[in-house]
């Protein structure tokens, strides 16, 4: 568990974990810095925070969770799980394109 | 009788169970907290107004801060144990521990901030609104400000809110009065829905990782990859309750 060739593999890996933290860390200001900006509309401001969001979750999914360099099945298992979320976020979209007559919309 | 592949991989897989165990349960935590946001889209498109600059972001930012942070530590951790340096593990796991710590006692704080803070809609049709500063059998005293309606206590990142000062207000003039707990309305609902939720999970990784690193650390000494495994598992939760509040924290703090 212990040869040269594997602590210098693993020294390889923690070098990496202290880039993607550097990067976390950063996203995190640009989040914030970003919400005080006025793009002219909330929505804006929703996506671009958003955006910076996924960038920063998918960092720790990849690295963190080791998600780069996983197995087929595990990809398998997170496939259906981002397509049954998708629809179910789909679904909320939907529901605001099929309001019953008479329903007061703000 | 032996459990198999709790080390070795499954020919069929390529995975030891744990990890096949870990990822399913990560995949239905998805699908929960999914459901959850999808609830947040939903009343937040729905709803007339919504508030905005409510909660206080440098501690937002701390507490995400303190999370990624205890994320590092985590995935250190483990690769610790992967290079049989048993020592590094405790020190950055007691990090992760401390961390989570800190954590759950900002997030503590805010639910005592909010929790004390009220709104009293009075009889002749102004808001006063701040925190309880006495409870009285005759008045209430809150350090706080009156509000002429509803809006103007909504947008207070777009306001220049008057200095807080003490109001005594006589019960008999009281109409209403509220704290903002989950009741208040549908954004403190689902504030403390969502934050609630994610603590919950924070204090459940929190329990699994003081036990590895206290008592269930005695595997190593027996059985070295098995409880490399058992931190990998762990970690990986841990690493999940990040990426959610990686999600929480601007949707909640500063949209």
């Amino acid at each position: 568990m212990n040869s040269p060739a594997h602590e210098e593999h693993f020294s390889e890996h923690v070098r990496r974990y202290l880039y993607v933290f550097y990067a976390l860390i950063f996203g995190t200001i640009v989040t914030v810095l970003a919400s005080f900006i006025p793009f002219g509309s909330r929505a804006i401001n929703v996506g671009v925070a958003l955006f910076i969001a996924c960038g920063k979750a998918s960092l720790v999914a990849a690295y963190f969770m080791h998600l780069i360099s996983e197995r087929k099945m595990i990809y398998g298992i997170m496939t259906f799980t981002a397509l049954f979320v998708t629809g179910l976020l789909f679904l909320t979209i939907l529901a605001f394109a099929d309001f019953p007559p008479l329903t007061i919309k703000h | 009788m032996d459990i198999p592949y709790i080390v070795e991989a499954r020919p069929d897989t390529g995975l030891y169970n744990a990890k096949v165990g870990i990822w399913l349960f990560l995949a239905s935590e998805v699908m929960l907290f999914g459901a959850l946001f999808s609830a947040y889209i939903l009343l937040r498109v729905s709803a007339p107004d919504w508030p905005y600059g409510w909660l206080n972001i440098p501690l937002g930012t701390a507490n995400t801060l303190v999370l990624i942070t205890s994320s590092i530590t985590t995935v250190m951790a483990w690769a610790s144990l992967k290079m049989n340096r048993f020592g590094k593990f405790k020190l950055f796991h007691a990090c992760t521990l401390l961390l989570a710590m800190v954590f759950l006692g900002i997030k503590s704080f805010e639910y005592h901030d909010k929790l004390t803070h009220y709104e009293i809609d009075l009889k002749d049709g102004r808001i006063a609104d701040g925190h309880l500063v006495e409870n009285g059998k005759d008045e209430v005293v809150l350090s706080g400000r009156f509000a002429k309606d509803q809006h103007d206590l909504y947008d207070l990142h777009e306001r220049k809110l008057p200095p807080h000062r003490e109001i005594r207000i006589e019960r008999s003039r009281i109409e209403t009065m509220s704290s903002y707990g989950p009741w208040h309305n549908t954004y403190t609902a689902i504030y403390f829905t969502l934050t609630g939720l994610h603590a919950l999970h924070v204090i459940g990784g929190a329990i699994v990782i003081g036990f590895l690193w206290g008592p269930g650390s005695r595997l190593w000494e027996s059985d070295p990859e098995r409880f490399t495994n058992r931190i990998e598992i762990s970690g990986l939760f841990w690493h999940f309750v990040d990426l959610i509040w990686i999600f929480l924290f601007p949707v909640l703090y500063l949209l």
